[in-house]
């Protein structure tokens, strides 16, 4: 109210998902011939709402990943997303700190660090650099051979996986951490900037070796975004997985026009996690999904 | 043969881990941002001892391994193997120095002792927590001083060697805890 940001409400359910490789939409029956998709996040309704005139929104939505379930997952989750028009990355990551702030006092200490810097700093890699097989072979060296197995043929996965591995674990448990410039292969829906290299205008926050939100500078391009679902859903086919109907609403919002925004969505089960140094995600939830 | 998902894993679950059997310590679901799910697991490899941490690609299915703790009586060895019984069933079981290990010098007769077993065989032996032996050897000297500081090297009756205080004698019983090696009382008769 105070930074007039209207608190939407978008459905759950929908006829497109998720076309990340790595996102498994749960899905139900609307009638015998027709499938709805349960959300992974808010997002493509609330851009949607963005393209409309809504103005900035933000919303605390149930979320549903399959097969994720852990320490730190829960298959049904709660996630607050909020976008702000005309906001660049930066304004966007200021606003969070502002967030956080409230949520654990003024003598939190933050960095912002670029994806490479904090990559290359802790493994000796440039991401931008690596290829996959440097990647698998610096897992292997470290008792991990199995990595390969797992990140299959996708140099992004190969990051994903050595970042979780080697830098998260390392990071400053008191220090909240933004890390930016993703490289481009890991760019979602984020906008790519003009640098060199080019990288993505993502950030990720990370308190307490914890990955609490993820953020763009919003991509407005739908030629571009049909592009990345298109290449999405190949990988996914490549990977043998489900076939899913990307979003043809959301492509003609962004075609219609979105404004110029950012946005973030942040675990809301792992902000409480950490408010109140829970454990497990399950110490947060009320009837965890073994209970459910 | 059996086989568990990664999503069954669990502690103290047994697994097949490059052809050893091994028990799982911790499993933690990872999904790196928006990288590739999968379980990071620490697990003990129950023949060495050694714990390795490891990943698994989700869903990911590993082979189970046929191991389960089970109570027994310790029998007798004979030089080469330890001879444990099942007070159920009476079937026997033979283990060798590698099994036993360090339960060797703990254990007489009759002690009820937690053998691991692998396909049937031991794979390890741990003896009960706590032990009684007799003292066989000690210096009978200092017998004034019963403050039980410093203390002074017994040998027990299964030839292992503690430290007691200086006023246990040979001959008197004490109780050992087996985890630490320490002594931990005396035993009136």
């Amino acid at each position: 109210m105070e930074k007039n940001v209207l608190e939407v409400d978008t459905p759950v359910l929908s006829t497109a998902a998720s076309c990340d490789l790595n996102l498994d939409s749960f899905s139900t029956d609307l009638t015998k011939t027709k499938k709805l998709y349960l959300q992974t996040s808010p997002e493509f309704a609330m851009k949607r709402l963005l393209a409309s005139g809504s103005g900035s929104i933000y919303q605390i939505a149930k979320s549903f990943r399959q097969s994720e379930q852990g320490r730190f997952h829960n298959p049904e989750f709660t996630l607050l997303e909020w976008y702000r028009l005309g906001f660049k990355l930066d304004d966007l990551i200021g606003e969070m700190i502002e967030l956080l702030m409230l949520c654990f006092g003024q003598n939190l200490a933050f960095t912002t660090v670029t994806y490479q810097q904090i990559f290359l700093q802790l493994t000796g890699i440039n991401p931008h650099q690596a290829t996959l097989s440097e990647l698998m072979n610096y897992a292997a060296n470290r008792g991990n051979p199995e990595a390969l197995g797992i990140c299959g043929d996708n140099l992004a996965n190969g990051l994903d996986y050595v970042f979780s591995q080697y830098v998260q674990p390392k990071l400053k448990k008191e220090v909240v951490y933004f890390v930016t410039n993703y490289p481009a292969c890991m760019a979602m829906l984020a906008k790519l900037d003009d640098g060199e290299p080019v990288t993505a205008k993502r950030f990720e926050v990370y308190f307490n070796n914890v990955e609490l939100a993820n953020g763009y500078e919003e991509l407005t391009d739908a030629v571009e975004q049909r592009q990345r679902f298109q290449h999405e859903l190949t990988e996914r086919s490549e990977a043998g997985l489900d076939e899913v109907p990307m979003d043809e609403r959301l492509l003609a919002a962004l075609s219609h026009g979105l404004p110029e925004c950012s946005g973030v969505a942040m675990g809301l089960d792992r902000l409480l996690m950490l408010m109140t140094e829970a454990k497990s995600i399950d110490e947060v939830l009320i009837f965890p999904i073994d209970r459910a | 043969m059996a086989t568990y998902s990664t999503s069954e894993f669990k502690g103290g679950l047994k697994i097949m881990l490059d052809d050893a059997p091994c028990s799982i310590m911790e499993n933690e679901f990872v999904r790196p941002g928006k990288g590739p799910a999968f379980s990071r697991v620490k697990i003990r490899n129950l023949k060495t001892g050694r714990v390795i941490e490891r990943t698994f690609k989700s869903g990911e299915s590993v082979e189970a391994a046929d191991v389960m703790e089970t109570e027994m009586s310790y029998l007798y060895n004979d030089g080469d193997f330890w001879y444990f019984m099942d007070d159920e069933t009476f079937e026997q079981v033979s283990g060798d120095a590698t099994a036993v290990g360090d339960a060797a010098k703990w254990i007489k007769d009759q002690d009820k002792c937690t053998v691991t077993l692998w396909n049937g065989a031991p794979l390890l032996v741990t003896a009960p927590n706590f032990v009684e032996l007799e003292v066989t050897d000690t210096d009978p000297g200092l017998k004034g001083d019963t403050s039980g500081g410093g203390g002074k090297p017994a040998t027990l009756e299964t030839g292992a060697v503690v430290r007691i205080p200086l006023f246990v004698q040979i001959g008197e019983v004490i109780k050992v805890d087996t985890r630490t090696g320490e002594y931990s009382a005396r035993v009136k008769s």
